[in-house]
């Protein structure tokens, strides 16, 4: 009888529980533009304020006419892949701006260094064949070093947002 | 009829519990999430919050803090001592001096108030405190015109400039004319009095309202030793490629003077609010203070600014007349905006406040961090922004160019150290000073050298290579100096035969 009445209870109480975890997650993601960060919009970039300063270097960038923050930080070879980074970034954005502890000045790491310099050669094949054809465009040889910045931008630093 | 009950997992209220329980916990999870959220863009949408309004009289950092709390606090932490390998450090009471450090000193500053307290540099929290206590000041009369780098003068020039007959009040924002002839009319009165009177008219040490103006919080100088040096510069014909606003200014009319606050960009305002005080000047008590940039920035530019300047009374420049020798000498003062100036990063564009006062984000904004100190205490933020190599290699880079110049220094110093004592056996050997003129000069060249280096707080590495030139002239002025003495030495005593 007593386990009736319990069983009862919760059932009545799951459903509410579950529908203000649902309410809630669905607030929270519409309060926090969660659906921005499905589509190029560079603008989507400074919901965060951390990305401030790389938003305003960019718009006064050379490439700002010719590429956004996607066409050069995230792969274009499939599309798979294309949101597989987005989604790996997106994790690690979020949890570093949520909890905090992030260093500064914050550094591209090499997986995200290697999807820029494809995308320089990307667009500048052209230019950057003859180059490339003797080799990688100076890709570190010393992994003691972890230089999170080679090839096209270790020289070119400020044509995409400066630093 | 017993029934025995099921275990606890299996029973439907446990699992429902369960359901409920993560379902709850799910939601305070999200609710959390959406509280940081909220937070963030709260901290996004503001900024900074007037909480007091301040104008051309607020003197007291701590006006100025409330609404700027935290550009403050870093103001404040200039109180905690850190020292590097070549800079600071020493108790809490007091710097440690340079004068039991370096044995060369006290024959190199003889006869000269250097000799008697000489101490390395402190947080810039202390420089009225330790300027008042030093025994520079204490043990020697001193003008009030030290105090143009050691307290927040702005205010308190323009009270004694109105005093002093200048028109207008100093409700007038800075720029104005009357304001200027405040400020210029205040800095004449004050500087002429004695150090002892003139200390009673500051009361902080360098404040908000030297560099920032009061409304706008945009850079500004005040100091009018800057502001009529900086046009001398502007009017010379040194190419000075790192203040590009300056070459702008020399292809116009130049029907009005150079104004920093008027013609400089705000980057190079990075640095001029600095070169206020870090610069080499004449601070009295023979005559108003001075920065002798007139023919340029340079060692040998400003050596011969001094050389061709004449007091009131007619006589050359010169710091104070050697005791040891009679030489009339020079002293340098922390030359670090001309260092700088030399070097490569000035010549890249790079301003002292990048690695002195690099940003610093705080929540959702990017501050310059206001603890002004060396930036081997804070490498991340001052190198790493442009050099990406791990911490301990840039600081081996920076000490590696540090340990070089303070060998080449120290051999300097022996140098001049070897021809003050050639010069004062020769004296004693009953050469009259009027047959030394010519070695006078010499020891006059080498000293002013080697202590433009020794003054300059970066033991090099504002501008390397130009440390390492300077020293060497250094080195070859004073050997030659003593070769010249050797030769005269030689010529007596063939006319004594």
């Amino acid at each position: 009888m007593k386990a009736k009445s319990s069983v009862l209870i919760l059932g009545l109480a799951i459903p509410i529980l579950l529908g203000v975890f649902f309410g809630s997650g669905v607030y929270t993601f519409v309060a926090a533009n969660g659906t921005s960060y499905l589509s190029d919009n560079p603008a989507v970039c400074v919901n965060c304020h951390v990305m401030q300063e790389n938003y305003d270097g960019w718009l006064h960038g050379s490439h700002h006419a010719v590429a956004t923050c996607n066409d050069c930080h995230l792969p274009h070879n499939n599309i798979v892949n294309k949101y597989f980074v987005k989604a790996s970034n997106g994790w690690h954005h979020s949890q570093a701006f949520t909890m905090g502890g992030y260093p500064d000045p914050i550094r591209i790491k090499p997986g995200n260094a290697k999807v820029l310099e494809d995308n320089c050669v990307r667009c500048h094949a052209g230019l950057t064949g003859e180059i490339t054809a003797h080799g990688t465009l100076g890709v570190p040889t010393d992994p003691a070093r972890r230089a999170d910045l080679y090839g096209c931008v270790r020289c070119h630093p400020g044509v995409g947002h400066g630093r | 009829m017993t029934e025995t009950k099921p275990p606890l997992f299996n029973r439907p209220a446990f699992r429902l519990g369960l359901i409920a329980a993560a379902a709850a916990a799910g939601t305070i999870l999200v609710l959390l999430l959406n509280a940081s959220i909220s937070k963030h863009k709260a901290e996004a949408s503001k900024t900074s919050v007037r909480v007091v309004e301040m104008d051309e009289t607020s003197v007291d950092p701590a006006i100025w803090g409330k609404n700027f709390p935290r550009q403050y606090d870093g103001y404040l932490r200039t109180i905690e001592r850190s020292g590097t390998k070549y800079g600071g450090g020493g108790s809490e009471t007091l710097a440690i001096s340079k004068l039991t450090e370096d044995p060369h000193l006290p024959v190199i500053f003889d006869g000269y108030a250097f000799a008697l307290d000489y101490r390395q540099r402190r947080g810039h929290a202390f420089m009225l405190d330790d300027q008042r206590a030093t025994k520079r000041v204490t043990e020697r009369p001193q003008p009030g015109a030290c105090l143009h780098c050691h307290a927040s003068t702005t205010v308190p020039y323009r009270e004694a400039g109105l005093k002093a007959g200048a028109p207008g009040t100093l409700a007038e924002p800075l720029d104005s004319a009357n304001a200027q002839a405040q400020l210029q009319a205040g800095f004449q009165a004050i500087g002429k009095l004695p150090y002892a009177e003139a200390t009673k008219l500051v009361k902080h040490p360098v404040a908000c309202i030297d560099c920032h103006d009061p409304k706008t919080m945009a850079l500004r100088v005040t100091k009018p030793g800057f502001i009529n040096g900086i046009d001398a510069l502007a009017r010379s014909s040194e190419p000075v490629p790192h203040l590009p606003s300056i070459e702008t200014w020399r292809k116009g009319d130049r029907s009005r003077n150079y104004d920093a606050n008027r013609d400089a960009s705000r980057q190079e305002l990075r640095s001029m609010v600095c070169g206020q005080c870090h610069v080499e000047y004449y601070c009295g008590p023979k005559t108003t203070l001075f920065f002798p940039w007139n023919k340029g920035l340079k060692v040998e530019q400003i050596e011969a600014t001094y050389s061709e300047y004449k007091f009131p009374d007619g006589h050359r420049f010169f710091d104070w007349k050697h005791k040891r020798t009679g030489a009339e000498v020079l002293k340098a003062q922390h030359p670090e905006f001309e260092m700088w100036s030399q070097g490569v990063h000035a010549r890249s564009g790079v301003a002292c406040a990048d690695c002195h006062m690099p940003y610093v984000r705080e929540g959702a904004l990017k501050i310059s961090d206001h603890q002004v100190r060396s930036p081997l205490l804070n490498i991340s933020r001052a190198c790493q922004t442009c050099h990406r190599f791990p911490e301990g290699e840039l600081k081996a880079r920076v000490e590696a160019i540090q340990d070089k110049t303070h060998t080449l220094m120290l051999r300097a110093e022996d140098a001049v150290v070897a021809l003050i004592n050639d010069l004062e056996k020769a004296k004693n050997d009953g050469i009259p000073e009027t047959a030394l003129g010519d070695i006078f000069e010499l020891q006059r060249k080498a000293q002013w050298r080697t202590d433009f280096v020794n003054a300059e707080n970066s033991m090099g590495f504002h501008a390397p290579q130009e440390v390492a030139r300077i020293l060497g002239e250094a080195i070859d002025f004073a050997r030659q100096g003593q070769l010249a003495l050797r030769d005269l030495r030689d010529k007596t005593k063939t006319a004594k035969k």
